[in-house]
């Protein structure tokens, strides 16, 4: 119970550091609509639905490492990180934070480019919206923990995406495989694996 | 508390620390002085378990939530206001009573007015007094405090020679300073960097 707390007081902070300052959610979301107009416009007419379902989830992973570069700079512009790291808490409590409200803003971003999706390309059923769930849960628990890491090096801007990138392809893989393929169950269980 | 044995600590090719040995006690008060980049941040960050050594032996016998730490920066987050950041941090480290407590800290160093306020609209003597806050707000057993005046007004200054006054007798302290004179009686153990 303690950890939970403990976890449920970081994300809330981090919630009210963005609702504060503002610097990370209004950037994903203008990213993520504009990268789908750009898409929209450079796609050709006749193109399959699962270039276009692959293309959502290059505007998703791109969106998530716009958020993902930002997550730890409070902490790091700030130096907290060193105060977080003598709580007594559980360590692991300050990544799981950081990823529940990175979740948020994923899903927050998933929000406004779902149905922009569905106005530029077509139909947006229920196993994209699943696959795209479950696919945020792997961008913001990985993604979180490769931000951190990332965040203690200089050159961050530039290692995150290289660290980031190769693995999130299982979650590109089996997001855009629930949202294509006939057999999208076995997409979304390799997902929520 | 803290015993260290040829305590060494380098950056790369650079050797910031070299043999540097020390006991303190439960109740002990070590003053570190040197001057700028004799390592006393360095040694204070080690004590605190931020860093590690990279030779010789240091042991530190408090838990990790029983330590306090000031640093440099005073370790808030500048979108907060400063109840918000004591009550974060009154969380995470399991402050019974933490808004008595947190409210008792703001009124004592004079930040009560000032509560609402985000941190990042603070004066650097109000941020360092509200870093003040946020380190003795669990009561540590061991204080690790790097240049504690620094910022500070006098009334500030005053209000932290009356802090470490009161917790003397039944805290330990790693004290770094450019002013040792004012800190001198405390002192019961004393480390000069060169």
């Amino acid at each position: 119970m303690t950890y939970l707390a403990d976890v449920g007081a970081l994300a809330r902070k981090d919630l009210l550091l963005e609702l504060r300052a503002r610097d990370t959610l209004p950037a994903m979301l203008l990213f993520v609509v504009s990268t789908l107009v750009v898409f929209h416009f450079v796609l050709p007419g006749d193109s399959s639905e699962l270039a276009a379902t692959g293309l959502l989830w290059v505007a998703i992973v791109f969106t998530a490492l716009l958020g993902l570069v930002r997550a730890f700079a409070a902490e790091r512009e700030q130096g907290v990180i060193d105060g977080l790291v003598l709580a007594p808490s559980d360590r692991s409590a300050i990544w799981l934070g950081k990823a529940l409200s990175m979740l948020v803003f994923l899903a927050l971003a998933e929000i406004v480019a779902l149905p922009a999706f569905g106005l530029f390309f077509g139909d947006v059923d229920g196993a994209l919206v699943a696959g795209v769930a479950l696919g945020d849960l792997g961008i913001a628990a990985v993604g979180t923990l490769l931000a951190a890491m990332a965040a203690a090096s200089r050159a961050r801007e530039l290692l995150l995406p290289l660290l980031f990138l190769p693995l999130a392809i299982p979650i590109v893989i089996g997001g855009v495989g629930a949202s294509v393929t006939d057999d999208s169950g076995r997409y979304v269980a390799f997902l929520a694996l | 508390m803290i015993q260290a044995r040829r305590l060494e600590k380098r950056y790369g090719d650079k050797r910031v620390l070299r043999g540097v040995e020390f006991d303190l006690g439960r109740d002990g008060f070590m003053l570190v002085t040197g001057p700028n980049g004799s390592g006393k941040t360095t040694l204070l960050r080690l004590c605190a378990g931020l860093a590690a050594a990279t030779g010789g032996e240091l042991r530190v016998e408090v838990e990790r939530g029983r330590l306090g730490y000031l640093a440099h920066e005073p370790l808030v987050y500048r979108e907060l206001t400063a109840l918000e950041n004591l009550d974060l941090y009154g969380r995470l480290y399991r402050v019974p009573e933490r808004r008595e407590r947190t409210g008792m800290l703001l009124e004592r160093f004079g930040l009560w007015d000032a509560r609402h306020e985000r941190a990042g609209s603070y004066s650097r003597g109000m941020l360092q007094r509200l870093a003040l806050c946020r380190a003795l707000l669990h009561e540590p057993d061991l204080l690790v405090l790097d240049e504690p005046y620094s910022g500070l007004d006098d009334g500030g200054a005053t209000l932290l020679d009356h802090e470490l006054e009161e917790r003397r007798p039944r805290t330990a302290f790693v004290f770094a300073t450019h002013d040792p004179g004012r800190v001198e009686r405390f002192a019961s153990t004393r480390l000069s960097l060169a």
